[in-house]
């Protein structure tokens, strides 16, 4: 399998979450959106990892390859970590002002 | 057309179409369920991939503990597609072209690289195994490791303080 299918697919993905992110008011949706992004980073992070796998220098140090799967490993703990804060300011939220309408927000800025 | 070519189109098909689902779809609880399918043809395309820690891990971690926190949270705040707020239909078209313009331009500035040819060795490779990842993780990665503990802690108390009354 070529490289460019995953790009295609990790590039779809990632922009189906850049427009759940422009197109809906929904805070928890807008959340989602972006768990999704990751994902797609993260898939075309492994993609690249075992596309590298067959050059000299990954043939010379096997470890190589590991590396970026490490990384995916810690990109998923930050987000679970993101999580948990994010879905609290979503909660609260929702008790202060009855809805998740990241419109909102817009308060803020007075 | 051999079977993980055959694999990897079906699961990418269902990964799309899911993800737009997520998007489109006006119920919430529905949006989480469209995303949990979506985690779960990730998970499969990193088994083509050979990397089966990495799909276990999110199966474990997306698609059982942050989509079920989603799931909960949303039930606890009873959304429903009556309540949902709408933006205007221009705004959504606007958004709608801003991110297939975002796609276009990718794809095109990717496709004339010349690597854009390159295989991906499907199947085969062992650096995705538990046992090799363990050995990179707790040899070069140990102070990152330890270092997202003490993360994981601050999140904890981050949520317990904002999710506190007053």
């Amino acid at each position: 399998m070529e490289i460019k299918w995953y790009i295609g697919l990790a590039v779809a993905l990632f922009c189906t979450g850049v427009v759940g992110v422009l197109v809906r008011r929904n805070s928890i949706i807008i959340f989602m959106c972006i768990e999704l992004m990751l994902n797609a980073v993260n898939l075309l992070l492994v993609a690249f990892s075992k596309m590298h796998a067959s050059s000299p220098a990954a043939i010379a140090d096997p470890s190589i390859v590991s590396n970026a799967q490490i990384f995916v490993f810690f990109i998923m703990v930050v987000a679970a970590a993101e999580v948990s804060v994010g879905l609290a300011i979503i909660v609260m939220l929702y008790r202060n002002t009855r809805s998740v309408d990241v419109n909102f927000l817009n308060r803020l800025k007075h | 057309m051999g079977i993980t070519q055959i694999l990897f189109w079906g699961l990418s098909v269902l990964a799309i179409f899911a993800a737009i689902m997520v998007v489109a779809s006006k119920s919430p609880v529905h949006s989480i369920l469209s995303l949990i399918v979506v985690f779960f043809a990730i998970s499969g395309h990193y088994i083509l991939l050979n990397a089966q820690f990495l799909a276990i891990v999110n199966i474990i971690v997306y698609a059982g503990a942050i989509m079920v926190l989603f799931l909960f949270v949303v039930m606890l705040m009873n959304l429903n597609a009556g309540s949902e707020p709408q933006k205007h239909r221009l705004l959504q078209f606007a958004g709608l072209i801003s991110g297939g313009c975002l796609f276009l331009v990718i794809i095109s500035a990717i496709s004339e690289t010349p690597q854009a040819a390159s295989n991906v060795m499907i199947g085969t490779g062992n650096s995705g195994l538990i046992k090799n990842l363990g050995m990179v993780l707790f040899k070069d990665y140990v102070i990152p490791f330890e270092i997202s503990s003490i993360l994981f802690l601050s999140a904890m108390i981050g949520a317990v303080m904002i999710g506190k009354k007053n």
